[in-house]
């Protein structure tokens, strides 16, 4: 179909779950309930590292109400998507100040929370490491003694017994030494950046209730109905079949809900209460400190480069602190390496990637996953090196982006259908006014200038991922779309309502993405994850509603007698291509076609339709060469800012970012991830860190102390420019944005702030402080 | 706990109910009337995702006792929209893409709600203002501004 034929797709089509979402009828798991649910209090470990000498619950089992009461000891389970290294509750040894160690379930919350205050622990303090470059010492303490005897992917990932490596991934190009000898310069730097929390507004929430015969049934704040399930049978050891999960509305995920995270607690406390329904919620100290965050990086990137401009080599070493478990972190280290030389043609690279242990609250993903962290040193380190050779940051990217017929560093060749960095950046360089300096306020305590920083990311996800979707059409000729992939805001629902009236060929108000995932009915789907969904889900609903369309035009055949080839289907009828007036509507085709003597033909119209991740292999161990990605989607930013030169108070004036997003299937909803992303990576950049104490315990786990960026710090402009270059597989032509516009937010930031200040920021948040002690430091010299 | 007698207005129905003295109104609507759409985001008051409309002004309702709301007139999102009919307001923040989880939206609306009661015409600083204390994670507010702005023309256009 031609492109300006397109009705729905391209169109700004409002999200169908408003109406549900703005009157309050929207149902959470926050808001479920059942009859005999019990509520959940969790007593967490006060220390980062200590043994459990004793425990003794006798005085909260003793508790008016409390219906179960359950420590680590009693629990033999082991959890862990890529590496089993968790247990539901610490068993022994806590390993983190805010790990749970028991839990009670009772009729109401106040008194579980009565019960677990009454619980006695007996801890003896262990050393703790950390800091995840001294967890690598040779004597450092180890956050996992027993790290040689667990379970985990192989082939993919690669823990080192007896030290705190979870997983190192190698990346081997060209010649490393050969690359640095053909230099005219060699650039070296380090940067850091802090540990993040993603602040869903709803937090984590399970609601489990075990089921005769071992079966159970899940109520789940998730991103990843499948998954759980996956996992939940894994670790309980149970026939796929003999587990249920339902996942309602979803208030935010960012990826910090992928995976599990309460449901086994919930499901082994219903258990011991004999198959009452148990609710978990987490409150909001423990979603920042008992549920996962995004890991800390560490980072030194080494560049070699030519006088005039071209990359020779590129050498990084990446330390990331993946705190007490391994949970989606060592994937993270796995493809952040991948990514990690930026969008750069770079003939010979070497990247170390370690996901080291430390005794803090552990690392998942996070949009980005990983891409903010190393390219906030890369995108640093780019413009240093521009600086160095006395070349323009904006020429010395343009001179060294992938473009078609380069290799990435993982041998991948670059094709037409990747995509084009160099459009991006030349758009929001055009947008800024690159090359033009900032006017400068009058105030001379204030100083404005611009940044500029690219970026990438491919969705990091299995070879063999996959997905599907299920589409059934109504008595009155409307569409049922069933999918498992979950919408948790950023709106793939409505785009795959889209995509399905634009193929079915019916209205869009026919068309119902259905919203509660539930692994009983809705097909598979691996994960919510890795800005994947739009692509695969939506190549899925397109095969879907071909399927859908064979049917009809096989039942209308045998309804008008003539073959199925001459039938042609447009707005809810199928008709005889060369007697438009023998028509007949989808609602007497859906279920079946009754002739006016009563006999009847074909039957219910039910489309199935799938997709696989196709060509994908695992990287090689040794070197990291193989292709990792689906797709990349390429991007970049430009921001111009306000420096108060005094306080070190940024004001981000004007942010443009473009996205080669190959089709803009709703130009409202990517807007809305645009600028949604950028938000959220200001707060990186800016605001958001985890504070520790020195004995590791969380210092600003709260609203209080945690400050995400509210309706008064959002930049005076946003700019999204979208760059369409077709992806040859994606649906019409689109590829994932929905990760990308936060990445690279905090690089272009630190480079604007150079460009005011002529001082080197190598840490993020960027606080006001941090900056103005940067400040005071380059007066001092 | 003592438990307390209350009378009090929801969404213009009288309720009468005995309460714990340590319930909190988001307790209250949550558990007793089942009036979900206030959520709650922190439990101390930090997020908004609770915000309720006392007396016609925004508190976040995790912080106040159902007994302080004896006597008193609660809206709640329920209230928002007319019979069938969505609320300007709540069409606005639909049409601009305002909504992404969805999760923050009943206590902003209801923000904002307080806003047009008292300023029918407000400026873009005023409106930020007014949803200050209610956090999104999702949406970086723009769509959410634009969305009250172009509620509240509507609503002058039909004084």
């Amino acid at each position: 179909m031609s492109e300006d034929k397109l009705r729905y797709v391209g169109q700004s089509v409002t999200r169908e779950d408003g109406p549900d979402k703005a009157t309050g009828a929207a149902r959470y798991t926050h808001d479920l309930a059942f009859p005999g649910m019990l509520h959940v209090a969790i007593l967490k470990s006060p220390h980062a590292s200590a043994k459990i000498v004793r425990i003794d619950t006798a005085k909260a089992q003793a508790v008016p109400g409390v219906r179960a009461v359950l420590t680590g000891g009693a629990l033999t389970y082991r959890l862990g998507i890529y590496l089993r290294d968790k247990q539901i509750l610490a068993n022994g040894i806590v390993r983190y100040q805010g790990e749970a160690v028991a839990a009670v379930a009772a009729e109401t919350l106040d008194a579980a929370k009565k019960a677990v205050s009454l619980i006695e622990v007996e801890y003896a303090p262990r050393p703790a490491v950390l800091d995840a470059r001294q967890a690598l010492a040779k004597d450092a303490p180890l956050v996992h003694a027993d790290l040689g005897s667990y379970d985990f992917m192989k082939g993919v990932f690669a823990p080192e017994a007896g030290t705190n490596v979870a997983h190192h991934q190698k990346i081997r190009a060209g010649n490393l030494e050969e690359g640095f000898r053909g230099s005219d310069l060699v650039h070296e730097a380090s940067f850091e950046t802090a540990p993040v929390q993603h602040v869903p507004l709803e937090t984590h929430a399970a609601i489990a209730q075990a089921l005769p015969g071992g079966r159970i049934e899940v109520w789940t704040s998730s991103q990843s109905p499948y998954t759980v399930r996956h996992l939940l049978a894994l670790t309980f050891g149970l026939p796929h079949q003999a587990i249920r999960v339902h996942v309602p509305y979803v208030g935010g995920g960012f990826g910090g809900k992928a995976g599990l995270h309460l449901e086994p607690l919930a499901i082994v406390l219903s258990r011991a209460a004999g198959g009452r329904p148990v609710k978990v919620v987490a409150t909001r100290e423990e979603e920042f400190n008992t549920l996962p965050s995004r890991q800390g990086l560490h980072s030194t990137v080494k560049i070699g480069v030519t006088r005039d401009g071209k990359i020779q080599a590129l050498q990084a070493t990446y330390v990331w602190d993946a705190g007490a478990y391994a949970d989606y972190g060592v994937n993270v280290g796995r493809a952040a390496a991948y990514s990690g030389a930026g969008p750069y043609a770079i003939p010979h690279c070497a990247i170390d990637s370690y996901v080291v242990y430390t005794n803090k609250v552990f690392g998942t993903a996070y949009r980005g996953f990983g891409h903010l962290e190393v390219l906030w040193a890369v995108e640093r380190a780019i413009d240093q090196v521009a600086h160095k050779l006395g070349i323009d940051p904006f020429e010395f990217r343009m001179k060294n982006l992938l473009k078609a017929g380069d290799r990435t560093i993982t041998g991948e060749s670059v094709t037409p259908g990747h995509g084009r960095p160099d459009l991006c950046l030349e758009a929001v360089a055009k947008e800024i006014g690159w090359g033009t300096p900032s006017a400068q306020p009058e105030d001379p305590r204030k100083v404005r200038a611009k940044g500029l920083a690219c970026l990438h990311k491919a969705p990091a996800m299995p070879t063999y991922t996959s997905c599907s979707a299920i589409i059934k059409l109504d008595e009155d000729g409307g569409a049922d779309v069933l999918v498992s992939g979950v919408d948790y805001g950023q709106g793939t629902y409505t785009t795959l309502r889209q995509i399905a009236a634009e193929e079915l060929k019916i209205q869009i108000e026919r068309v119902h993405v259905i919203n509660d995932c539930d692994t009983a009915f809705t097909p598979y789907d691996w994960q919510t994850v890795a800005s994947r969904f739009s692509f695969m889900g939506g190549n899925a609903v397109i095969e879907a509603s071909k399927d859908c369309l064979y049917q009809l035009k096989a039942t209308a055949a045998l309804a008008l007698k003539v073959r199925p080839d001459e039938i042609e289907l447009q707005d809810g009828f199928a008709f005889v291509a060369t007697e438009p007036l023998r028509r007949i509507p989808y609602k007497d085709l859906a279920l079946g076609y009754t002739f006016q003597n009563g006999s009847s033909v074909g039957g219910p119209v039910i489309g199935h339709g799938r997709y696989i991740a196709t060509g994908l292999s695992h990287l090689d161990l040794e070197t990291g060469q193989g292709k990792p990605a689906q797709f990349w989607t390429y991007g970049a930013h430009a921001v111009e800012i306000e420096v108060d030169t005094e306080t070190g108070e940024v004001e981000v004036l004007k942010v443009a970012t473009a996205i080669d997003a190959g089709k803009v299937l709703n130009p409202l909803q990517c807007r809305g991830q645009v600028v949604g992303g950028v938000v959220q990576g200001l707060g990186s950049a800016l605001w958001e860190g985890f504070l520790f104490s020195e004995d590791g315990r969380l210092q600003n786990g709260s609203f209080t102390d945690y400050k995400i960026p509210t309706a008064k710090d959002t930049p005076h402009e946003i700019v999204p420019i979208f760059i369409e270059t077709p992806q040859p597989d994606g649906p019409y032509g689109a590829r994932g944005l929905a990760e990308h516009p936060m990445i690279s937010i905090p690089s272009a930031l630190g480079n604007a702030l150079y460009n005011a200040l002529a001082v080197d920021f190598d840490r993020i948040p960027l606080t006001a402080e941090r900056i103005q002690q940067g400040i005071a430091a380059r007066s001092r010299a | 706990m003592s438990l307390h007698p209350i009378r009090l207005t929801v969404n213009g129905k009288p309720e009468e109910a005995t309460v714990p003295a340590g319930m909190t109104l988001l307790e209250f609507l949550r558990e007793r009337l089942f009036l979900t759409g206030a959520k709650e985001g922190c439990g101390a008051g930090e997020c908004g995702a609770c915000t309720v409309l006392l007396d016609g002004n925004p508190v976040t309702s995790c912080l106040v006792l159902a007994v302080e709301a004896d006597g008193c007139e609660v809206r709640t999102i329920e209230g928002e929209a007319g019979e069938g009919d969505l609320s300007a307001l709540q069409r606005a923040f639909i049409e601009e893409g305002a909504i992404q989880c969805g999760f923050c939206t009943p206590g902003m609306i209801l923000s904002a709600r307080a806003l047009l009661e008292r300023n029918p015409d407000p400026t873009d600083a005023q409106i930020v203002e007014s949803i200050a204390g209610n956090l999104c994670r999702c949406t970086g507010y723009e769509a959410i501004v634009a969305a009250i702005r172009r509620a509240a023309k509507e609503e002058r256009g039909r004084r």
